[in-house]
């Protein structure tokens, strides 16, 4: 029932090798537009975990300007009385370390490195993982068991400790050769359970339609089995910039990352060692870049949370309002009660 | 169907035997070379060169000065025997440091994964049921915030709280110093003590992203036809929910359960450093920060097995899960 409905309409992203043929490439193109850009991103703001989640890092990308373009002074010892609290001197906002570092500019041009290092991480994980798991998932044989045997090999070997030792033989300081590092051995995992549903997947009629019909396997994973595992791929790529930096800040918490750039978890590092835990004073000096990770992965996480509304077909015809036999279902409250 | 198992097994081996390896070739990566530093120490320190060169084959079962083919050989061959060379801070054999790490680590973190994963499981499923009703934003909402905090920003708050300030946990170790190491009371309560904020620490924050990758499969599964004809039939919304919606969902969660496993296993480096807590992962750390690299590669390998072990028995009882899937059916290729 649900498969014809949303046909007719042309949002459903299965009807497309049918439908295309007669249409000229003007009319495609504005078709491309409206169901790839502007219907996704309608249903995206339309939740307000993507919104808020768009302006949360919006506001990390700010602050990497900020420091990109240097309109904010940069860190350095003894460039303000010591120990400030917060928001006790306005200049300095965010209070100062023992060293009399400003804790603001140490946040702020900390952004850029973590920014390019998590996109890096996270770009890099899930792209070789949806590769791999869709097309082992898919072809079965000896290309599932060959690619199977790869990401074994690479899942066996534990994320952390790897990077640790990785770290110590490259001294990797570029934050996307970093980013890289840390989710090396990311994209085994998680190309691993995407395979594991492309199995379920790859048994449903549609796909077994387009086999018959002699569509290409590149097509039919692109067309058939891409989008079915969108939801699951969006907040994975969220989770896996999530572990980026988490693995980061931690690895640098524990000194164990060279660095050469400012970050989180170097603050965080000398704030531990430097007794912020036991002493008020000193307290917001921890504070900050514990809020500065927390904040940046909430709004990963909201992301990734309203993009799974995005590409989960199902939801996506809803909000569109195309589809009437759904729209009756109790389920239907989050969209009216969440708005 | 028993081709499979065999195959399988055998490729456990091969893992393994890769990443011994694959250990042997990061050990000579390092820089300076593993040695470097030990024997200049040694030198200066007036060891004849003859006794240093002895010393140093020994610890790692290698002759520096044979050529690689030999040094591989003999390397996998001590592996093979058990022998992962002597801990150079120590002093004492690498496999009787993990010998006693390694339980308290798979305590911690088997412990901690279970409970992330049931209450994980459990929670999801009811939000997916419930998609947008209050129980579900609350849920979520808690979920998310508390995915947005690392397990070692809890750990640092957590031993202030309850260790520093309010005195009713230990703040170090696997036991008390007093306690006997052997199985009795006394050594249980006290194991038990030291290990609940690790066990805290590492479960809070993982329970929300189990929960929201749970309710993201269910809501999938919601979507088929025979959960609406569970509807229609009139049965309850709990039962709907765990035996229809979590049955089917749980297959991905499945194999992340062993996954997340091995991700933990190797968290534990920064949590058990927090805690000073001597398992794998503190050895670890305080290997590589005393250039202690047998130690260190020997840590790596038995991680490493462990995990490889439980992707093994993830594969093998993959099809008693997931009906659908039999080991022998995936192998049908298009």
């Amino acid at each position: 029932m649900k498969h014809t409905e949303t046909d007719s309409t042309g949002v459903d992203w299965r009807s497309e090798s049918t439908s295309a043929p007669d249409m000229s490439t003007g009319e495609r193109l504005r078709e491309v537009y409206e169901e790839q850009i502007r219907t996704p991103l309608l249903v995206a703001w339309a939740d307000w975990r993507t919104r808020i989640g768009f302006l949360i890092i919006g506001f990390y990308l700010l602050m990497a300007l900020v420091a990109v373009l240097g309109l904010w002074r940069e860190p350095s010892t003894s460039q303000a009385p010591r120990y400030l609290m917060l928001f006790e001197n306005m200049k300095y906002p965010l209070g100062t370390t023992a060293s009399g570092v400003d804790l603001a500019a140490l946040i702020i041009h900390s952004t850029p490195a973590i920014l390019l290092m998590i996109t890096a991480g996270a770009v890099w994980a899930t792209g070789i993982a949806v590769a791999i798991g869709t097309l082992a998932g898919y072809k079965g044989g000896r290309v599932d068991r060959t690619l199977m045997s790869f990401s074994d090999l690479v899942m066996a070997i534990p994320g952390l400790p790897l990077v640790i030792i990785l770290a110590v033989t490259l001294n990797p300081e570029n934050p996307i050769l970093l980013g890289v590092i840390i989710n090396i051995s990311y994209w085994a995992g998680l190309g691993r359970s995407l395979r594991s549903q492309v199995l379920t997947i790859r048994e449903n009629d549609y796909v077994e339609a387009s086999r018959t019909m002699g569509v290409s396997t590149p097509r039919i994973i692109a067309k058939d089995i891409i989008p079915n595992l969108m939801p699951y791929v969006t907040v994975n790529f969220v989770f896996a910039a999530r572990y980026v930096m988490f693995a980061s800040v931690g690895l640098y918490f524990l000194g164990v990352l060279p660095y050469s750039t400012q970050n989180w978890g170097v603050t965080l590092n000398f704030a531990y060692s430097g007794g912020a835990l036991f002493s008020w004073s000193a307290a917001h000096w921890l504070l900050a870049p514990m809020v500065a990770i927390m904040g940046l992965s909430l709004g990963l996480i909201l992301l990734g949370q309203g993009m799974d509304r995005v590409f989960n077909p199902r939801v996506r015809t809803r909000m569109a309002g195309e589809s009437k036999s759904t729209a009756s279902d109790d389920e239907d409250a989050t969209v009216t009660e969440v708005l | 169907m028993v081709n499979y198992y065999v195959r399988r097994t055998a490729r456990v081996f091969v893992t393994i035997f890769l990443v011994a390896s694959l250990t042997f070739g990061l050990v000579r990566l390092l820089p300076g070379g593993p040695f470097t530093l030990l024997r200049a120490q040694l030198l200066r320190q007036g060891v004849p060169a003859d006794e240093v060169d002895a010393r140093i084959a020994n610890l790692q079962n290698i002759q520096p000065d044979a050529p690689l083919w030999r040094q591989y050989i003999d390397y996998m061959l001590a592996l093979f025997q058990g022998n992962l060379g002597e801990s150079i801070s120590l002093g004492e054999p690498v496999v009787s440091v993990l010998a006693s790490a390694a339980p308290w680590t798979i305590f911690v973190v088997l412990v901690s994964t279970i409970l992330v994963f049931a209450v994980g499981i459990f929670l999801g499923s009811l939000q997916a049921y419930w998609e947008g009703s209050r129980f579900d934003q609350v849920v979520s909402g808690v979920s998310i915030s508390l995915m947005s905090l690392p397990f070692y920003v809890v750990a640092v708050i957590a031993l202030y709280v309850f260790a520093y300030q309010f005195g009713w946990l230990p703040t170090a170790g696997t036991v008390a110093n007093g306690v006997e190491r052997e199985l009795g009371i006394p050594f249980i309560v006290s194991a038990l003590k030291h290990s609940v904020l690790p066990i805290f620490s590492y479960t809070i924050g993982a329970i929300g992203g189990q929960a929201l990758a749970m309710r993201g499969n269910s809501i999938q599964v919601l979507g088929n036809d025979y959960v609406q004809v569970a509807r229609l039939r009139g049965l309850a919304d709990r039962r709907i929910a765990t035996r229809y919606v979590a049955r089917n969902a749980i297959l991905p969660m499945y194999t992340g359960f062993l996954l997340l496993l091995g991700f933990r296993l190797g968290g534990t480096v920064i949590l058990e450093q927090i805690f000073s807590y001597t398992g794998l992962g503190y050895y670890m750390i305080s290997a590589l920060n005393a250039n202690d690299y047998p130690l260190m590669m020997g840590t790596f390998l038995v991680i490493t097995v462990a995990l490889v072990l439980g992707v093994y028995v993830a594969d093998l009882t993959y099809s008693k899960i997931d009906p659908r899937i039999s080991a022998g059916e995936s192998d049908e290729a298009y």
